[in-house]
């Protein structure tokens, strides 16, 4: 490893970390190239979620290596740092701050400086506003900026919390099934959202959905028992027997 | 800046609040001064003391409406940083004494030289300045909050956990300012202030202004407080206290955001613990017993958490309940307050202010909606005579 630093944008290196025993991710390896939109699937249990909380800050790995944009190294930092660095998070449930408005959601999350005194005097500026009124329209909640994030349906709070993603600008983002619990046409929308997102920034999907996998038309990494099974189209992956017997077969 | 924020504090109901308390400090000292005793509306000095004292209560009350209305803290502890701030205070009304002491001694407070020591402990010095004393009221609780939520929020000990701990915290100050030899006056405390400012502290015009600082204080803090919640940061905050991991993703600081709310709250609290301690005469450990911190607690749920003039009013509608109920039935008073607190969760989980709030924000949406209804109908009728007419 020494001398030869990996320039890819996110880079897992023999990633392993069980809890009582258990191991969640065993030698997990995987690399995320800049602008790549990136599907994962798996079984339950495969690893999926930890995986994020790796990258995330929120557990640490008992061993590999996880590098970010080439030298930097996630393992040794926390949730906050790591979120500004560039790397945003979606959770699988939705999670919106529901005694906010959908317009003060967005202002949270967006990209500004994050620091006590800096929100203590905080104000919003024209180009904020207008930042915050092309994310709404984006993300089809112009209509509903003054409600409570509480009120809004399932699909719409999913749909906050992806335009709460944009307004945190990351560089990576992991999204953790998104159209779980979504209409058909939400699915179908939320595919073409990702899809224009993953132009100008890289996007890691988990999702158990393969129609929605398949509408992504991306290269798909399996997961099984904490590795990587298999790697390629979603033709290849699905086609190939380990991938058939471990999760699509069951 | 600080104006935009200043500005932004201030809503409606603020600025009745505000309007409220200025015209007290000015109206009840009057009423007390300006009046003779035989005068319908005369006010009696017990009861400025007494009214001072629900001010400073209500000052406390407003401290810990902002880490735990805002922040979600629940802090057990408050009445701590209050004591510390009384302290202060004591400290530099102790100095005043002077060579007035039963003693006569011109430097050390009577119960030094009880003890037998032969001079000032260090941590004495500078307390007989006003200034130094005013500052160490605001810096010790501060300082003290800083410290232990540096490693509670660093830690990220949350929930219950951090409540118990507040509580064990303001339990060993207790323990230790019971000791004589921490040099605080042990078991008796701090008492038989003579001066303020070179004021004597039982003269009618000085407990008048006394009252008049507590309500300044307390309307001053409130302006500050609603200028922090209603700031970005104040968004922060509440979004933390609903959704704590979910804030962290978003690249915040939580750590620092609520060691800087519950440093500001434990000041705030230690200046409302200086204005209690001239106006009720003394300071002894027994203010920081758990009970008391749990109190303010109490006052908080009955007026309104999260609402900022509901600890306000719960803080005096409580206090003032206790002394009218401690005169008629005192063994009773316990019992009052805990069912106090079991009929308030049950029946108004937001508290006096919170369910007013609530009742007038849905009546006021039910009138919007009418009105919009009866538009839209009137338009509806308009355009059919419209139609009608082009017929």
């Amino acid at each position: 490893m020494t001398g030869k630093k990996p320039r890819n944008l996110l880079y897992l290196d023999g990633v392993s970390v069980s809890f009582d025993g258990f191991k969640a991710l065993n030698s997990l390896s995987f690399v995320v190239e800049p602008g790549e939109l990136r599907a994962i699937i798996g079984p339950n249990g495969a690893g999926k979620t930890t995986m994020m909380d790796i990258i995330t800050g929120k557990t640490r790995p008992d061993a590999g290596e996880v590098f970010f944009k080439g030298d930097i190294d996630l393992t040794k930092k926390d949730e906050a740092a790591i979120a500004a660095l560039g790397i945003g998070r979606k959770f699988q449930k939705p999670t919106v701050f529901e005694n906010h408005t959908v317009w003060d959601n967005l202002e949270l999350a967006l990209n500004r400086s994050r620091g006590v005194f800096a929100t203590l005097f905080y104000r919003l500026t024209g180009e904020d506003k207008s930042r915050i009124e092309e994310i709404l329209s984006t993300v089809r909640l112009t209509v509903r900026r003054d409600d409570l994030a509480a009120n809004l349906s399932h699909g719409q709070k999913q749909w906050l919390e992806i335009g709460m993603l944009l307004a945190q600008e990351p560089e990576l983002l992991l999204v953790d099934e998104p159209v779980a619990g979504m209409t058909d046409a939400e699915t179908a929308e939320t595919a073409i959202l990702l899809k224009e997102i993953a132009k100008t920034r890289s996007v890691v999907v988990v999702e158990h959905d393969m129609g929605f996998i398949r509408d992504l038309g991306v290269k798909v990494t399996c997961l099984a028992e904490g590795s990587v099974l298999a790697e390629g189209s979603i033709d290849f992956v699905s086609n190939d027997p380990k991938v058939i017997e471990n999760y699509l077969g069951r | 800046m600080i104006t935009s924020f200043l500005i932004k504090s201030l809503d409606r109901t603020i600025v009745v609040a505000v309007a409220i308390l200025l015209a007290l400090a000015v109206i009840v000292p009057a009423l007390n001064l300006l009046t003779a005793p035989e005068h319908l509306l005369h006010v009696p000095t017990y009861l400025v003391s007494l009214f001072g004292k629900y001010l400073t209560y209500a000052l406390l009350a407003l401290a810990l409406d902002l880490v735990w209305g805002f922040c979600g803290i629940l802090s057990l502890g408050h009445a701590a940083f209050f004591a510390l701030g009384g302290y202060a205070m004591g400290m530099y009304l102790m100095r005043q004494i002077g060579a007035r002491g039963s003693y006569g001694n011109p430097l050390l407070p009577d119960f030094m030289v009880f003890l037998d020591w032969k001079e000032l402990p260090w941590f004495w010095y500078g307390f007989d300045m006003f200034w130094f004393a005013a500052l160490m009221v605001v810096l010790v609780p501060g300082l003290l909050a800083f410290v232990f939520g540096w490693f509670a929020f660093r830690s990220r000990v949350n929930g219950v956990y951090l409540s118990i701990i507040t509580q064990a915290m303001t339990y060993a100050l207790l323990l230790a300012f019971f000791r004589n030899d921490m040099g605080f006056g042990g078991n008796n405390g701090l008492t038989d202030f003579k001066d303020i400012l070179g004021f004597n502290v039982q003269a009618d015009g000085t407990r008048a202004a006394l009252f008049a600082a507590s309500a300044l204080a307390l309307a001053g803090s409130l302006v500050v407080t609603s200028g922090i919640v209603r700031s970005k940061f104040g968004k922060v905050l509440v979004a933390l206290r609903d959704a704590e991991s979910r804030t962290r993703f978003l690249g915040y600081r939580v750590e620092h955001m609520k060691l800087f709310a519950f440093t500001v709250s434990a000041m705030m609290a230690g200046v409302a613990g200086a204005l209690y301690v001239p106006q009720v005469g003394i300071i002894n450990p027994g203010e920081f017993a758990p009970a008391n911190s749990i109190e303010v607690v109490i006052w908080t749920a009955v007026g309104g958490r999260g609402t900022l003039i509901g600890p306000i009013v719960g803080a005096i509608l409580v206090n003032g309940g206790k002394s009218i109920f401690t005169a008629a039935f005192p063994e009773f008073w316990l019992f009052a307050l805990g069912g106090l607190f079991v009929l308030v969760t049950l029946f108004l989980p937001k508290g006096v202010v919170g369910t007013a709030q609530n009742y007038l924000a849905t009546r006021r949406a039910s009138h919007a909606a009418a009105r919009k209804e009866s538009e839209s109908e009137k338009s509806a009728s308009l355009a059919a005579a419209e139609t009608m007419a082009a017929e």
